[in-house]
């Protein structure tokens, strides 16, 4: 196979290697064949019991109880979340139990620069001033904001400290500090024109409305490319822990840039080093330069750790891949710990700094594997193991090794005689 | 002939007014903010310390108010480091910054590795104290600012810190930091990285 494409297809045409995969799938669909309900004309004994409609799911509608993903606290930082005064700092999003490449708003991972109180914000009262380095400031309010042209674009966003290490039993673990949601705005290219950049303006300071009053700098060149001013996320509202009502988009950087409570931006002709940037400090140069876009990364989401195989047949590998260089042009697999990669399927169009969702069809053979995942981003950045960037960096290599800037190195699942799948780290 | 004389115009607005047109909004929306109400909401310092308010303070009056203000109850009896990071180095001046900077959690400490002294009073004044943030007059936050540079060596003892004097503060760190590269989009992070 190679690195061919290798589709389910050309699996199943494959034949007589496949037969324990197809026995698998055979028991389903006769078990599926003899339902114990009866599908038609039964609305009395054995059916399902009914949830009843209520005021409150006419609504606002819920998921059903069956489904119980649910966020953690995440040890980042080792602070816990909501400590004794209410504040939150880090919650993680369960990635095991993610489809497609959206994150529900209900389950969107969440950061706080410092453990904040989320603020409630009255719409009606936020502003947003731009000001500066420009020839008019200028005021907005929510409804100025959303009567100017609008875009819509999936965009992830990822937390800095989102850094997998052996100690740790799950996805949501190693990589639940990244989330991806459709977000609704107004482009900051817009806003700054109708103020009119000084040619001055260089770099600008964004800044939230919560008490510690957040605020990072960023490149102007970066507002005039992509950032969006959003007040919608997945349909709706943006939600108070992501920022509500005005998030600052800042596609592919780190999670700390995206502002959330949005309430101000300075465009300035330097480098401002607030103490969101400070928090970026680094001896060298190089490392420095990680700062900002985040690098190419992907992980298999299932199967995943502290998940379990029911034994040798056909399963899907599915995971996410995503990058602050672009759009992801491809993902590999490899089921053999990384001697052989071959070609995932991409499920839709890869959108630019979104999760793409890839695929890849395995027959497990029941002897114990590891099975890994890597990308390529559209300018050709490649995800790394931790082996190349300790080459790069020209350190001794060591499983342990921390990866300097946003930690975007291959993550490898063990996969166990028994069908437990754990850490390949530990 | 309506139509004509429509490009005609579109023409010469291209040709002599774009540049002009550049500069002028396209919307209409939104108000102009006062200076005052500019005043009032930036809080935004940078190292020339241009925006700082008047107000003074010294290392003795900081020492006062980081007891009074409860600063130590998280932050530990001169800055040692409790439930909060450590604001003082338990390293001497002998030892590089780089290493005198970091307390025992891994985190930097402000006033010893800040390239400028303005981030230190920035983070007091928007984000100090825990729970009642944005209630230190400004002479208070001068004060603490020389509390926590004097407690590290960065100043003597009876230096007097204010909108003046404060940017003039040369930090230990000196240049002995990474810059920042240019960004441009679509271009790999780290020029030969690669990933």
């Amino acid at each position: 196979m190679g690195s061919k494409r290798t589709t389910r297809r050309d699996l199943l045409k494959s034949g007589g290697a496949l037969a324990g995969g197809l026995a698998v799938l055979g028991q389903t669909q006769a078990s599926g064949q003899t339902p114990t309900v009866a599908p038609e004309h039964d609305h009395g004994s054995g059916a399902s019991p009914m949830i009843k409609g209520t005021k409150e799911l006419v609504e606002y509608g819920q998921r059903s109880h069956f489904v119980t993903s649910a966020r953690i606290a995440h040890p980042v930082g080792g602070r816990h979340s909501p400590d004794a005064f209410g504040k939150t700092f880090h919650i993680a999003t369960p990635l095991q139990d993610s489809v497609g490449v959206i994150t529900p708003s209900s389950l969107h991972y969440v950061a706080t620069t410092r453990g904040a109180f989320v603020p409630d914000i009255d719409p009606k009262q936020h502003t947003l001033m731009i000001h500066g380095v420009v020839d008019r400031p200028l005021t907005f309010t929510m409804e100025d904001l959303k009567r100017l042209p609008s875009v819509t674009r999936t965009h992830f966003i990822e937390c800095a400290g989102n850094r997998h290490n052996g100690r740790q039993k799950t996805v949501q673990e190693t990589h639940g500090m990244v989330s991806c949601a459709e977000w609704t705005g107004v482009p900051l290219s817009t806003l700054l024109k109708e103020c009119g950049l000084k040619t001055s303006a260089k770099w600008f300071v964004a800044e939230g409305a919560e008490e510690v009053k957040g605020a990072s700098s960023m490149p102007i060149a970066k507002a005039m490319d992509d950032c969006i001013i959003a007040y919608g996320m997945n349909g709706e509202a943006v939600r108070p822990q992501n920022g509500y009502p005005l998030r600052l988009m800042v596609p592919g950087f780190e999670g700390i840039f995206h502002t959330k409570w949005l309430r101000r931006i300075k465009v300035v002709d330097r480098y401002y080093m607030n103490y969101n940037d400070y928090g970026h400090l680094e001896k060298s140069e190089k490392e420095a330069a990680l700062a900002f876009q985040i690098g190419p990364k992907s992980v298999i989401t299932k199967p995943s750790g502290a998940q379990q195989l029911s034994g040798p047949g056909f399963y899907e590998i599915s995971g996410l891949a995503w990058s602050g260089g672009g759009a992801i042009r491809s993902v590999e697999v490899s089921t053999d710990g990384g001697k052989k990669w071959n070609r995932a399927e991409i499920k839709a169009t890869p959108q630019r700094m979104s999760h793409t969702r890839f695929g890849y069809p395995w027959v497990w053979d029941g002897k114990e594997t590891e099975i890994l995942s890597r990308c390529t981003d559209e300018i050709g950045q490649v995800q790394p193991t931790r082996e190349q960037v300790a080459k790069y960096w020209n350190v001794p290599f060591e499983r342990s090794y921390r990866v300097p800037g946003l930690d975007n190195s291959v993550m490898p699942w063990k996969i166990n005689r028994d069908g437990s799948v754990t850490n390949g780290l530990a | 002939m309506g139509s004509l004389r429509f490009f005609a115009t579109a023409a010469i607005a291209l040709l002599l007014g774009s540049p002009a047109l550049a500069q002028s909004p396209t919307y209409g929306v939104g108000r102009t903010p006062t200076p005052d109400e500019i005043r009032a909401m930036d809080i935004s310092i940078s190292a020339t310390g241009e925006e700082l308010p008047q107000g003074r303070g010294t290392a003795k009056e900081g020492a006062t108010i980081f007891q009074q203000k409860g600063c130590a109850g998280c932050h530990g009896k001169a800055g040692m480091g409790s439930i909060a990071p450590e604001l003082q180095s338990n390293k001497g001046q002998d030892v590089p910054v780089w290493e005198r900077g970091r307390g025992k959690s891994g985190w930097m400490i402000l006033p010893v590795t800040a390239p400028y002294a303005t981030i230190v009073w920035d983070y007091i004044n928007r984000g100090m104290p825990l729970g009642k943030e944005g209630t230190l007059t400004p002479d208070e936050v001068y004060a603490l600012t020389a509390y926590l540079l004097a407690v590290n060596k960065v100043i003597p003892e009876d230096q007097v810190l204010d909108k003046e004097s404060l940017p003039k503060v040369k930090m230990p760190i000196g240049d002995d930091y990474g810059r920042l590269p240019d960004w441009k989009p679509k271009t790999h992070r780290l020029p030969g990285y690669g990933h």
